[in-house]
C-alpha cells in the first residue's frame, strides 16, 4: 500500500516539477508547484508523518503559495519570452551539469556503506510523527535553532516593510 | 450474502465500509446543502416581512429541487477569452474541497461496527485522523485556490477584483481562525476530535468550552469546578466565529460578491452548473464551519443534559440517533444566526474588514493563547 502510494505521488511530484520549468506562464507554473507540494504531503502522511503532511499543506500549500498566486494575478505578469540562450550556456552549462551529476553519483556510490540505505515505501517509527515528541524535541534540543529562524523571519519582515514605505 | 463476506479481507471490507459511509455523508451533505439555500431564502423573506418561496410543493419545501433542475437545464456559456483549463477546473477546487473537510467531522458517538470478527469502523466518522483539526484546516486553506484561480481564469475585471478581495480577506481571517483554535486544542491537549469532543462531554452543558468547561480539576483529586482555562474560550469562540464569517465570504464580510459594486464578484462569468458548484461550495463550507465551531466551542455530538439520562435510553438504536440529533440540533442554530446576520447586518467597507482582522482579532486570538497556556502551565 506504502508503495503503491510512493510510486504513483512520486511520479506526480516529479511530473510537476518538470511542468512548472516547461510551463510558459508563470500562474501554470505556480500551480504545478502546488501539485509538487501536495504530492509530497501525500508522501508524508503515507510515511506515518501526519503532522508534518498537515504542516505542509497549511504552509506551503494554503499560505505561500496562495500568496505567489495573489502576486501573479494583481501584477498581471505575462508570457514568458523563450530564447535561444547564450553561447556561454552551451559551452559550459551542460557539460558543467553533467560533471556534478558524475561528481555527486560517484560520491554517493562509494559512501554507501557509510550512508546506509532506506526502503522504498517505508513507515517512520511513532517517536518522529507524535506532536508532543515532535515538540518536546523543538524546545529542548532544537530550541536555538528554532528562535533563531523565528528572528530571521522577523527580519526579513522588517526588510520588507523598510522597503515598501514610502519616502517621506 | 456471509459467504461474501467470508472471502473478503479486512482490508476489502474496511475499503468498503468506507466507501459505503462516504456516499452516504456525501448524499446527505448535498441535500442538506440545498434545504440550507431554502432554509436562507425562507428565513430572510420572513425577516423582510415576505412569504419566501411557497409554490413549490407543501410550504415550497421542493423548491431545492425546482432550482436543482433549472440550474441544470441552463445553457452553460463560457466567453472567449477565458483561459480554458482553468476556468474549467476553479468551481471544480472550490466544490470538491468544501466537501472533503467533512470527512473528518464525527457525527455521532462512537459505534465500532466488527464485520465477521475482522475489520471494524466507526459508522459516525469517515476518518478518525490524529490531526483531524490541522486537516480542516488544511483543507480549507486549499480552497482559496477555487476563488483565486476562477477570477483570473475569467478574464473580467469584476471577477479579478472579487477574486482578488476574497483571497486577501481569506488569508488575513485564515490566521485569526487558526490562532482561535489553539486554546481549545491547548485544553484538549489533542488535535483529534474526537478527543477535544470528550473532554467537553463530562458533565452536559457546563462541560462545553463555550462555557467555561466544567470538569474535573487536573490534578485529579476528585475536585469539580470550572477550570479557568475554560473561560478563555469563551472569547476564543466569538474571534472563531468572526473570522469563520469572513472565511466563507458571508455578511456582513461578503465584500467579494458585493453586488452593488462587482455585478456578481468572482463568479459573474459562471453559468449553470459550473455557478451551481460555486453556489454549492459556499453552503458547504458554511455547515463545515458550524461542524468545527459545534466540536469546538459547545461539545460536538455530545447531550446537553450530560448523564442526567442513563446513556442507554430508549435501546441501542435510539441510544445511537440522539446523539446525532443534539449534533444537527447544533448544526441548524449555527446556520440560523448565519441568516439571520445576513438580514441584519449592513456590509464593511474594506480597510474596515481588514483593520477588524489585522489589528483587533488577531492580537486577541494571540493574547488568548498566552493567557491558556499561562494558566494551564501554572496548574498543571
Amino acid at each position: 500500500m506504502e508503495l503503491a502510494l510512493f510510486i504513483i505521488f512520486g511520479l506526480i511530484a516529479v511530473a510537476g516539477a518538470l511542468n512548472f520549468l516547461f510551463q510558459r506562464h508563470p500562474i501554470n507554473s505556480a500551480l504545478s508547484l502546488v501539485t509538487v507540494m501536495m504530492s509530497l504531503a501525500v508522501l508524508y502522511w503515507s510515511l506515518g508523518a501526519e503532522f508534518l503532511a498537515a504542516a505542509q499543506v497549511i504552509v506551503y500549500s494554503g499560505a505561500i503559495m496562495v500568496l505567489f498566486v495573489f502576486v501573479i494575478m494583481l501584477l498581471n505578469a505575462g508570457e514568458e519570452e523563450r530564447t535561444t540562450g547564450s553561447r556561454m550556456a552551451y559551452i559550459a552549462g551542460f557539460p558543467g551539469a553533467a560533471a556534478i551529476f558524475c561528481l555527486l553519483s560517484f560520491v554517493f556510490l562509494t559512501e554507501r556503506k557509510a550512508l546506509g540505505n532506506a526502503n522504498i515505501g517505508g513507515y517512520l517509527n511513532n517517536f518522529t510523527s507524535n506532536i508532543s515528541e515532535i515538540s518536546t524535541v523543538l524546545f529542548t534540543k532544537l530550541l536555538l535553532p528554532f528562535e533563531v529562524t523565528s528572528v530571521l523571519i522577523l527580519v526579513a519582515i522588517l526588510g520588507a516593510v523598510v522597503l515598501a514605505r514610502k519616502e517621506q | 450474502m456471509t459467504h461474501l463476506l467470508d472471502s473478503l479481507s479486512e482490508f476489502q471490507i474496511f475499503l468498503l465500509i468506507t466507501i459505503v459511509k462516504v456516499v452516504v455523508v456525501l448524499v446527505i451533505t448535498l441535500t442538506a446543502v440545498a434545504y440550507t439555500v431554502l432554509l436562507e431564502r425562507k428565513l430572510i423573506g420572513r425577516m423582510q416581512n415576505r412569504w419566501g418561496p411557497s409554490r413549490v410543493g407543501p410550504f415550497g419545501l421542493l423548491q431545492p429541487l425546482a432550482d436543482g433542475i433549472k440550474l441544470f437545464l441552463k445553457e452553460d456559456l463560457t466567453p472567449l477569452a477565458t483561459e480554458k483549463p482553468l476556468f474549467l477546473i476553479a468551481p471544480i477546487i472550490a466544490l470538491t474541497c468544501a466537501l472533503i473537510s467533512v470527512a473528518t467531522v464525527p457525527f455521532g458517538a462512537m459505534h465500532r461496527v466488527v464485520v465477521n470478527g475482522k475489520a471494524n469502523a466507526d459508522i459516525f466518522q469517515i476518518a478518525d485522523i490524529n490531526v483531524g483539526l490541522l486537516v480542516i484546516l488544511g483543507i480549507t486553506s486549499i480552497g482559496v485556490y477555487g476563488i483565486a484561480l476562477s477570477g483570473w481564469a475569467s478574464n473580467n475585471k469584476f471577477a479579478l477584483l472579487g477574486s482578488l478581495r476574497a483571497t486577501a480577506q481569506v488569508i488575513s481571517y485564515e490566521l485569526a481562525l487558526g490562532l482561535s483554535l489553539v486554546g481549545v486544542v491547548l485544553r484538549a491537549g489533542s488535535l483529534r476530535l474526537r478527543d477535544i469532543v470528550d473532554v467537553q462531554s463530562t458533565h452536559g452543558l457546563l462541560s462545553w468550552n463555550i462555557l467555561g468547561g466544567f470538569a474535573r480539576e487536573p490534578d485529579g483529586h476528585g475536585v469539580v469546578g470550572w477550570t479557568v482555562v475554560g473561560g478563555f474560550q469563551l472569547l476564543a469562540f466569538f474571534i472563531y466565529l468572526m473570522a469563520a464569517y469572513a472565511e466563507t465570504n458571508r455578511s456582513p464580510f461578503d465584500l467579494p460578491e458585493a453586488e452593488s459594486e462587482l455585478v456578481a464578484g468572482y463568479h459573474t462569468e459562471y453559468s449553470s452548473m459550473k455557478f451551481a458548484m460555486f453556489f454549492m461550495a459556499e453552503y458547504a463550507n458554511m455547515i463545515t464551519v458550524s461542524c468545527v465551531a459545534t466540536l469546538l466551542f459547545f461539545g460536538g455530538a455530545s447531550s446537553p443534559l450530560g448523564h442526567l439520562l442513563p446513556d442507554n435510553f430508549g435501546g441501542p438504536i435510539l441510544a445511537a440517533i440522539f446523539p446525532i440529533l443534539w449534533f444537527v440540533a447544533k448544526i441548524f442554530c449555527f446556520l440560523f444566526l448565519y441568516i439571520w446576520v445576513r438580514s441584519t447586518l449592513p456590509r464593511f467597507r474594506y480597510d474596515q474588514l481588514m483593520d477588524f482582522g489585522w489589528k483587533f482579532l488577531l492580537p486577541v486570538a494571540m493574547a488568548n493563547i498566552v493567557a491558556t497556556s499561562l494558566v494551564l502551565a501554572l496548574r498543571g
